[in-house]
């Protein structure tokens, strides 16, 4: 019998990657001074099933070292060791080292695992009470329990020493139908040492009335081993569940130890993210498990497409409810479709108000089921939060700072491509928080702050966006030296003036970007161009705000998908384009007064205390204009970050949900247009790029030599 | 018209399995300005009506816009005047021949204008001559060579040279004239 088990590899994958994330967030949850029997278990967990399920899969080297850090947290568990601040951090080491050795194998490619061999030297000395080796790392020196480590027990070290166990196997009468096979279970047991097994055959009912499926035996066993209780409890893994099961060492030694706990808790349903795939297929009646938990893998077809990132996870985990809700929209438009085909064969005009309902009907599944499978992509923010907590504590050892990381808003929804390209610049932004933001623990001090700064992600939607925040309480941004460097560097003239707001702009300039610079500066321009430029990517916007000595706020704007947005239609001539609805700010009918016309050829209008140039589309487009009269068009004023312009536009059509289409794919970038989309009515209508226009016209009215607007000129870089 | 082309494309698919081992190419002709032009008939998606386009912003003029063709955007690229040849009034009987083009990124969707298709021809390689040195000033590039059918000449196009490249650069007809003086 053999089965092809790589068909099962991907899931594998998947849930080890989820096990770890698993793992890391509750080590770093850990309070070493009061441990949480419940965080402790769900980290066992979490190791157990990698190690069961890698060394199903024959990932022995995954399997040897997650056997070992599983070693440690039974004795944590088991209360028979003290987790030490030092255990912690040796058990993130591993984590971060099962995620190579997983990443490696999923790129099929071979184990590094001279990293492993040193960590699994870490933990057996600490299993075997022996100070650490100077060989591991710094942290796993030092400060280790030498009581504690010698009062605990090694009996589960890889030691020589030979224990005899006393296993009682009192099976559920269903143990035969489920397919496990006690004989296989002794010879397996017999392989470890020397084995005596006696069974009981007292509960034996008479030949006449004995179902042969049920198993009315029970076994006890004296089993002598220098093998670890572990390898007993995996032989008898399958079968936890539904039988009673004792293990207890007989050598005196050890021989009062509490023995009900040894037994591996095995509750499926407890298991984060699902059950382990074998578990799943070899024990198909096992108890029911909450809906919520189960999540089906579904294949991206396309994205199989560029196998030049094997690395990056093909597939999507999705909800079985979204599934579901899918399932049924898709029945009822088949519903809807069936009564509409009736409808049709025998027409006449008297059914055509039951064809206007059907219609209606077809338009309403139709929405539906556009956003049923929009949501199957989207995933919550957590995924990509999920990093920081770990990030921040390493940063904040490093750097000597306190550090207090709140996460807001982390079952918000965001698309999967969104998210994948989002978690670069979010660390960048944490980094740069971190390391430039919050002052030392002195510092704070002495400006009155407490010891412990906070940075703050916040994730929520506000309207057809994403909002993310990185908020920090440090010292703020230094506009000064930022404005005295900008002039140095010659983005600014040497007479212009800047509100504090276009200062901190500056700070997005790629001029800040490079490093000695930055440091000169405030530190906050590491590479700041690249995060902006990397946002605008994605149709989305980032600002900032920051008050000296309060901290600074960072807010990126994101379209919850890169595949449809919100248009509103304009005319340009007898062109019609499509502003995406994110960047309007509003539209108005020009009061010629507020118009006023700058030597050189720009156009600015007053709008309230702002002036804001004005674009005319026709020109930049090319188009001929139904009028040249600026008071006959319309102004659709629009805003990428804190810029904004005012775009002519001829007419203003209706809104509506558009699919974004791509130029490049037959063409190429156009300038001013970000894409393209198919009107209701079958013609190709393009979507207005309003950064490039801006930048368009930035250019343009320099090469004008109008009027030098600062906004402008900051976008235009 | 389309699905009338389409045959064809799918009968003649047939004969190049068959004639294979004699290395014959299937070209489908059409007419500009009175000359005859093929192209690859493997390269030719499907042959369209004049509809009209959505005009590209500051493109060059010979790009005329894009199209939806069943969901996917397409650029219409008139040949008459990437040739530099007069321009003539689009009608009902103008033809958009939709190319699968190869470029350096895979390959891309483009349609060209022409006045109307003439034929498909079974081509040896051996038929086919190279054209002939024009001197500097003419890009030969975009020809993949010269061919007689029944006394009058073919000019073979390579699309992928002439539809490929980002840039598309305007050719001279000077190309297609001193071609036909050169013969």
């Amino acid at each position: 019998m053999s089965i092809d088990l790589s068909q099962f590899h991907q899931v594998f994958f998947e849930e080890s990657f989820e096990g770890l994330q698993v793992m890391e967030s509750s080590l770093l949850d850990l309070d070493c001074e009061n441990v949480d029997s419940e965080t402790i278990n769900s980290i066992f967990r979490a190791a157990h099933s990698i190690k069961g399920s890698s060394s199903t899969f024959g990932f022995t080297e995954v399997a040897e070292f997650t056997h070992v850090l599983e070693t440690l947290l039974d004795q944590v568990r088991e209360g028979s060791r003290q987790l030490l601040p030092d255990h912690v951090d040796l058990l993130l080491q591993s984590v971060d080292c099962l995620h190579s050795m997983l990443t490696a194998l999923q790129a099929k490619e071979a184990v590094d695992t001279e990293q492993s061999k040193v960590l699994i030297q870490a933990f057996n000395d600490i299993l075997e009470g022996r100070e650490p080796t100077s060989s591991t790392d710094a942290s796993a020196a030092g400060a280790a329990d030498v009581a504690t480590s010698q009062m605990a027990p090694t009996l589960e070290a890889e030691s020589a020493e030979e224990v005899t166990w006393n296993i009682k196997f009192v099976p559920d009468g269903n143990l035969l139908r489920t397919g496990n096979e006690p004989l296989r279970m002794f010879r397996e047991l017999a392989e470890l040492g020397e084995l005596d097994v006696k069974a009981n055959l007292s509960k034996l009912p008479d030949i006449p009335v004995l179902n042969p499926e049920e198993c009315h035996l029970s076994w006890e066993m004296y089993l002598t081993t220098v093998k670890p209780k572990s390898d007993i409890e995996e032989i008898f893994e399958w079968v936890v569940d539904e039988s009673d099961i004792t293990i207890l060492a007989t050598a005196g030694l050890f021989g009062e130890l509490p023995s009900q706990s040894s037994v591996v808790d095995l509750d499926a349903g407890a298991l984060p993210g699902g059950v382990p795939a074998e578990q799943a297929v070899e024990q198909p009646e096992s108890e029911k498990l909450p809906k919520k938990d189960i999540k089906a893998p579904t294949q991206k077809a396309a994205a199989q497409k560029d196998s030049g990132k094997s690395s990056e996870s093909t597939s999507i985990r999705v909800s079985i409810e979204k599934i579901d809700s899918l399932v049924n929209l898709v029945g009822e438009l088949v519903i809807t479709q069936s009564m509409l085909g009736q409808l049709g064969n025998e027409f006449d005009m008297d059914k055509l108000q039951k064809l206007q309902e059907g219609l209606a009907q077809l338009e309403h599944n139709t929405r539906e089921l556009q956003e049923s499978v929009m949501r199957i992509r989207m995933l919550p923010i957590s995924f990509t939060f999920s990093r920081f907590p770990r990030m921040v504590r390493d940063l904040s050892k490093q750097l000597g700072k306190k550090i207090d990381l709140k996460l807001l808003g982390e079952s918000t929804e965001l698309d999967k491509t969104v998210m994948e390209k989002i978690g670069d610049p979010l660390v960048h932004l944490v980094r740069n928080a971190l390391d430039h933001g919050l002052e030392l623990p002195e510092e704070r001090r002495a400006a009155g702050k407490s010891e412990t700064g906070t940075i703050t992600l916040n994730a929520f939607h506000q309207g057809g966006n994403i909002i993310i925040e990185i908020i920090d309480d440090g010292k703020g941004l230094n506009s000064e030296r930022i404005l005295a460097k900008a002039r140095a560097n010659g983005v600014i003239g040497e007479s212009e003036i800047l509100t504090d707001e276009q200062i901190q702009e500056l700070i997005f300039q790629p001029g800040f970007s490079t490093a000695e610079k930055v440091t000169d500066v405030s530190g906050r321009g590491v590479g700041m161009d690249v995060v902006r430029r990397n946002i605008l990517e994605l149709n989305g916007s980032i600002e900032v705000r920051s008050v000296a000595g309060k901290g600074s706020t960072f807010t990126i704007r994101l379209p919850l998908t890169l595949a449809i947005l919100d248009g509103q239609l304009i005319n340009i001539g007898n062109q019609t384009y499509i502003i995406p609805l994110v960047s309007i700010v509003e539209s108005l009918q020009p009061n010629m007064e507020l118009v006023n016309h700058v030597a050189g050829g720009c156009d600015v209008f007053r709008l309230r205390d702002e002036y804001i140039p004005i674009i005319k589309l026709c020109e930049v487009f090319g188009v001929d204009p139904i009028s040249d009269n600026l008071s006959e068009s319309l102004l659709v004023v629009v805003e990428v970050g804190n810029s904004k312009v005012a775009l002519v536009v001829d007419d203003l059509l209706g809104q509506q949900q558009v699919v974004i289409k791509s130029m490049e794919s037959n063409y190429k970038k156009v300038d001013g247009i970000s894409g393209a989309t198919i009107l209701g009515d079958g013609t190709v209508s393009l979507i207005l790029d309003i950064t490039d226009l801006i930048h368009m016209a930035g250019v343009r009215q320099q090469s004008k030599n109008g009027l030098k607007l600062v906004s402008s000129k900051i976008r235009a870089a | 018209m389309g699905a009338a082309e389409e045959r064809i494309y799918d009968s003649n698919d047939v004969e190049i399995t068959s004639k294979d081992n004699d290395q014959t190419d299937q070209y489908l002709t059409f007419i500009m300005a009175s000359e005859e032009y093929g192209v690859d008939i493997l390269s030719v998606q499907e042959i369209r009506g004049w509809e009209s386009v959505t005009p590209i912003p500051n493109s060059p003029p010979h790009v005329k816009g894009v199209i939806n063709l069943r969901g996917t955007i397409v650029p219409i690229v008139d040949l008459r005047q990437r040739f530099g040849l007069k321009n003539v009034e689009y009608g009902p009987l103008t033809v958009v021949i939709v190319l699968k083009v190869a470029t350096a990124k895979g390959s891309r969707i483009m349609g060209i204008v022409v006045d109307a298709v003439s034929d498909v021809y079974s081509l040896s390689a051996e038929e086919m001559k190279s054209a002939p040195d024009l001197g500097d000033h003419v890009n030969t590039l975009y020809i993949k060579g010269l061919v007689n059918v029944n006394n009058k000449m073919v000019i073979l196009l390579d699309i992928n040279e002439l539809l490929g490249s980002d840039s598309i650069p305007e050719v001279s007809i000077s190309a297609i004239k001193e071609l036909k003086d050169a013969r």
